[in-house]
């Protein structure tokens, strides 16, 4: 390692480098033996990956500035994380990184930083942590690797279902910190939804015989699809139905209708197939076919019994089949999600469509009490304003 | 690779002897070690007497002082442990997950540091 630091002139680089080299003799050793002079193969080993690290470095800062934001980047399959690497080295990087084993935090922040090259600074930036604690929890997960034997390589047979059910989980989540991202100046942080992509683009090349890798890349695509549409010229967030659909990106929500369909012909149907079949609803050209999406949300609850999917489902039965259908579904879920807003507004739209106005004035208040965000408080005030004042 | 399990109980000591609980408990702990020893990487595996047994050591400025209890007053049980050798954490991992203190208490698993070897 000092060797290698010497000829590098850093100290990280050359330790990533000997843990990358250490990490492929853990896991090719014991099946090819002991070469004859292991130190002088971790050596070569190391300096071979360093190298690699290197060039992909160099080539991200070209790539840096016109890559984040360009439509064009987010269409290339052969973006810097995939292009120069064995793809089984790849897959089993993207598995430890989203080791179980790991704090879901540091899952996301291991992978931004070994799978996708950002920097610290970058994904500090991104997440909206601060960068002492990104940089904190890379090194402690790297070492923990290390510490704790987590093993490099594709899990095996039943466990990697489980395992990756983790990886897209991880995926997933950073889409989400960029699709509505939580706190900070920018309500939608287009760089993460560009790196979710990417990861889930090589995910799927990687396991094409995964349907639920396709149908994550396929929900991504038709929701980010939707990314120039979801922002007022003010910066606020415009709802589904008030979209200006001419601005949704046709290219991308047809590539995500294709991936759905083959992943559904495989006959594994899974939650992100269901999720991705859901957008796929709600970015038809006609309008939305709300008994079809009652239908998958139905489905959905076997995989994600939550309260949270039996919410959306009831407003999809209240679309298809009248807002009288729907309240007597929420209400079986209501006291499970009394602190949730959303469910009190959803609750109160369907009384309103009801006639039933007090209830609903009562719902909407109930809401309130819960201090939901500025934009949420202001239409509740502006529906409240509307609805006729008791006794009158 | 070396792990220990340390051993978290949901309360302290072991049920009533002649309980069926502790008859159920011997049961279940037989089955965990038959199943780790005939895998090949169990490498010892007991419970632990209460800590009010313990002595706790230190030596300082080349004295010995012993305190009479434990190190550390903690919250959990921690009442016994169990060595393994397993290929790489998810091994380990699962082996863990066989054991009955997982499914009421709480299993830790630690990797030991490799002594006179490339940690």
């Amino acid at each position: 390692m000092a060797a290698l630091t010497r000829m590098f002139g850093d100290l990280d680089a050359a330790a990533d480098a000997v843990q990358e080299a250490c990490a492929l003799a853990v896991a090719k050793w014991p099946v090819t033996g002991v070469p004859a002079n292991p130190r002088a193969w971790l050596t070569g080993t190391a300096r071979h990956k360093a190298l690699d690290r290197m060039r992909r470095e160099a080539g991200r800062a070209e790539k840096e500035a016109a890559a984040m934001r360009e439509f064009g980047d987010r269409q290339d399959p052969g973006s810097r994380a995939y292009d120069d690497t064995a793809p089984d080295d790849e897959l089993a990087l993207i598995f430890m990184c989203c080791h179980p084993a790991f704090d879901p935090a540091v899952r996301v922040a291991l992978t931004l930083r070994c799978v996708c090259g950002l920097s610290t600074a970058e994904i500090a930036a991104a997440l909206l942590a601060p960068e002492p604690t990104v940089a904190q929890r890379v090194v402690r997960a790297k070492r923990k690797i290390r510490q704790a034997g987590i093993s490099f390589g594709v899990p095996a047979g039943d466990d990697l279902a489980g395992r990756l059910a983790v990886v897209l989980r991880v995926i997933y989540l950073v889409f989400t910190a960029g699709h509505l991202a939580a706190h900070g100046d920018r309500l939608i942080r287009g760089e993460l939804c560009d790196q979710a992509i990417r990861l889930a683009r090589g995910l799927t090349t990687l396991l094409p015989a995964e349907p639920e890798a396709a149908g994550l890349l396929a929900l991504l695509l038709l929701t980010d699809a939707r990314r120039a549409a979801r922002l007022d010229d003010a910066g606020e967030l415009v709802l589904l139905a008030d979209q200006d659909r001419t601005r949704w990106d046709r290219a991308m929500i047809s590539e995500g209708e294709e991936l759905l369909e083959r992943a559904l012909r495989a006959g594994k149907p899974g939650p992100y197939q269901l999720h991705a079949a859901i957008a796929a609803c709600h970015s038809c050209d006609e309008t939305t076919d709300w008994r079809e999406v009652a239908a998958l949300y139905g489905e959905l609850i076997r995989y994600e019994p939550t309260p949270v999917v039996a919410a959306n489902r009831a407003v999809a039965v209240a679309m298809a089949e009248g807002p009288a259908a729907g309240l007597v579904i929420l209400d079986t879920i209501s006291d499970s999600l009394a602190s949730w807003p959303q469910l009190h507004i959803a609750r109160a739209e369907l009384l309103r469509r009801l006639g039933r106005e007090g209830d609903a004035r009562e719902a909407y208040h109930a809401a309130l009490r819960l201090g939901p965000p500025a934009p949420e408080r202001e239409f509740l005030q502006r529906r409240l304003g509307e609805l006729t004042e008791p006794g009158r | 690779m070396k792990y220990l399990m340390l051993l978290y109980a949901s309360r302290p000591g072991l049920p009533e002897p002649g309980s069926e609980e502790l008859a159920t408990l011997i049961a279940e702990w037989a089955t965990a070690r038959q199943a780790m020893a005939d895998a090949g990487v169990l490498i010892d595996c007991a419970p632990l007497q209460p800590v009010e047994a313990s002595t706790t050591v230190r030596v300082r400025d080349g004295g010995t002082l012993l305190t009479d209890g434990p190190a550390a007053e903690i919250k959990e049980h921690f009442g016994g442990f169990t060595l393994v050798e397993c290929a790489d954490l998810d091994d380990a991992l699962k082996w863990a997950a066989t054991l009955p203190t997982a499914r009421d208490g709480s299993v830790e698993v630690r990797p030991l540091i490799q002594v006179g070897g490339p940690s």
